[in-house]
């Protein structure tokens, strides 16, 4: 079995995961999906990036008892590695951060409610209607104006 | 329509990285440093883990850089999350078993991350490993009992700005020495011990002391955010 040798089914598991991770970024609604999606697509890009210098049986770049192993693996990609795991983890805590900032301002998780809001925010806080679809033409596109507008004209 | 738009450019994506992949050999690639490193590392350093000698040594700018990354993030996560109200209800305590699970683990993650973050330049390991079991262990008590205080802000932000600064200090006595910024100094001694090496330790202990107050900072910050109502 030609295709399936070890080398292969890495580098499938670390595009696969990529894939995963971008699909995750694109298609799901969630915001906590869509951070998992970044999570995914760091995991694929470290196995990626560990993969670009593998050699089949090379020993760990470290030296035990003054023993130099015959065949060493590259230690840059590694070292490049080790530094873009902590990192994901910090760029993994500010995206909870902001995930739980958008949580307590909208209430909802969900990017469809939470865009939906937020464009009612905007033509709130500018005083002009909702933007409606965009396929409609401008003069029959009449949205009755929305109570946050009222309340501040009111007040 | 837009999960379609979605899946179709899914599909493009796909397309485009296998035939990436039927033209590109990946595993003959032509990178030779690592090679060079190997052969030299040893001498040049005196630390037995060549992954510590790219990491401090040969690319050491470049880990002073991704340090500051991590600051930045840090700082932007203690940034949006902001300070808590004085009023704001409290998660209740966690369980026996987390609770109990704890106060038994901390003492341990506390040894493991330094004996990780001291060896670092001997076995697989090092600062940034050790200072992410550091964060752990500060961040486990938070966990178990939500709203204590371990140590407080200040003094967090004190220990890992004083890191940083013997970090860069390090750096710096280099050029002093007439040569570049942070070239390791001091005897390279016995490859294998545990003082060797020069200053690769130290640098790696202030990686791990900053890592570990950053990552472990952002976590009580993260912890402290107010439970939703």
């Amino acid at each position: 079995m030609d295709i399936l040798d070890s080398n292969t089914i890495l580098y499938i598991a670390a595009f696969g995961l990529m894939l995963i991770g971008i699909s995750g970024i694109v298609i799901s609604n969630h915001l906590m999906r869509i951070i998992f999606g970044i999570a995914l697509l760091e995991a694929g890009a470290n196995l990626l990036l560990m993969l670009s210098t593998y050699h089949e049986g090379a020993a760990a770049p470290i030296i035990v008892d003054g023993n130099v192993p015959a065949m060493m693996a590259d230690p840059v990609p590694q070292a490049l590695v080790l530094t873009a795991i902590v990192i994901g983890v910090g760029i993994l805590a500010l995206a909870l951060s902001l995930a739980i900032r958008v949580q307590r301002a909208y209430g909802t998780l969900d990017m469809r409610e939470v865009r939906l809001k937020l464009e009612q925010e905007i033509s709130a806080d500018a005083g002009i209607d909702m933007p409606s679809s965009s396929e409609k033409p401008a003069d029959i596109a009449k949205v009755p104006l929305n109570s946050v507008v009222q309340q501040e004209s009111g007040s | 329509m837009r999960r379609f738009t979605a899946a179709l450019f899914l599909l493009g994506l796909g397309v485009m990285i296998a035939a990436i992949y039927q033209h590109i050999d990946f595993s003959n690639t032509a990178v030779n440093a690592g090679q060079a490193i190997n052969a030299v590392a040893a001498e040049e350093t005196g630390a037995a883990n060549f992954v510590t000698s790219v990491v401090l040594a040969y690319r050491g700018i470049d880990t002073l850089l991704e340090l500051t990354i991590l600051f930045t993030a840090a700082m932007i996560g203690g940034m949006v999350l902001g300070r808590r109200r004085v009023d704001a209800p409290r998660d209740p305590d966690a369980g026996f078993i987390l609770r109990t699970g704890a106060d038994l683990l901390f003492p341990l993650l506390l040894v493991v991350g330094l004996y990780i973050i001291l060896h670092g330049h001997l076995t697989p390991g090092g600062g940034f490993q050790g200072g992410v079991i550091l964060a752990a262990a500060f961040f486990l008590p938070l966990l178990a009992r939500p709203g204590i205080t371990l140590i407080d802000q200040r003094v967090v932000s004190l220990v890992e700005g004083l890191a940083g600064a013997t970090f860069i200090s390090i750096g710096l006595l280099a050029m002093f020495d007439g040569k570049e910024f942070l070239t390791p100094l001091l005897d390279k001694g016995e490859l294998g011990a545990l003082i060797s090496a020069g200053t690769l330790p130290i640098l790696y202990l202030a990686v791990g002391i900053k890592v570990g107050s950053e990552l472990a900072g952002l976590l009580a910050h993260l912890a402290e955010a107010e439970a939703l109502d």
